[in-house]
């Protein structure tokens, strides 16, 4: 079961090689995103759009807020 | 959506994966670092003046403001011991009889803004407001600084001058 985090739990997560996926759509992820997130929209989210993560490292999904 | 993504991650083989639940709103709101088109826009985080002078609710107002008038500052904030605003000293307060403890004589709960807020929107309300300053916190109410509206119009004005040919 994925696991709940905050932002102290992100940064230290990224310092241990985690990586970050913010599942928005690909306009609102170029607005704004958090540093050296990739984009993987929730839509496009399938066996072939995960290969470009290691699945050795930890992940980070995130969006806008509480949804 | 982001619990979504993360169920199916999971699905798809990956161990470790983690929600970051409160997203990029709760990170931009405590001014830490955006990549994208709007982190070269102008933001409060900007221009905010964090050397501010701040006390807690027990202190009493004369020790206060002597501190702050040597310091040349006309205004106080009021935080608790994790540095969360609770309050703000201003010209009325400074008129207490000095023994008379902060908590009493401050404004309660003042507004507060985001470090991510553009900052020309926001001066544009400020100067509606006719407000000269605005406290920054974190979402979480942590104290960041304080912003002058001289100093956001100096800055807009600076990147205005800086786009043109």
């Amino acid at each position: 079961m994925p696991q709940d985090i905050d932002r102290e739990d992100v940064q230290r997560l990224l310092l241990r090689g985690a990586q970050l996926v913010e599942v928005l759509p690909s306009e609102e992820y170029h607005e704004a995103h958090l540093p050296g997130a990739i984009n993987i929209p929730l839509k496009t989210l399938d066996a072939q759009s995960a290969r470009q993560l290691d699945a050795g490292r930890p992940v980070i999904t995130y969006c806008d807020d509480f949804q | 959506m982001n619990s979504r993504a993360a169920w199916r991650l999971e699905h798809l083989g990956f161990p470790h994966v983690y929600r970051y639940a409160a997203g990029k709103c709760d990170w931009f709101a405590c001014g830490l670092t955006m990549e994208g088109e709007f982190s070269d826009i102008p933001k409060a985080i900007d221009v905010v003046r964090r050397d501010v002078p701040t006390c807690k609710l027990q202190d009493r107002i004369g020790d206060v403001y002597k501190r702050c008038q040597e310091a040349g500052w006309q205004v106080c904030l009021v935080v608790n011991e994790s540095n969360i605003v609770l309050g703000r000293l201003r010209r009325d307060a400074w008129q207490a009889p000095p023994e008379t403890p902060v908590e009493q004589v401050m404004e309660n709960g003042p507004t507060t803004f985001r470090p991510d807020n553009f900052l020309e929107p926001l001066t544009r309300r400020m100067r509606e407001k006719k407000v000269g300053t605005v406290i920054l916190t974190t979402s979480d109410g942590v104290l960041l600084g304080l912003l002058y509206r001289k100093d956001a119009e100096a800055r807009l004005q600076q990147s205005q001058t800086a786009k043109e040919p």
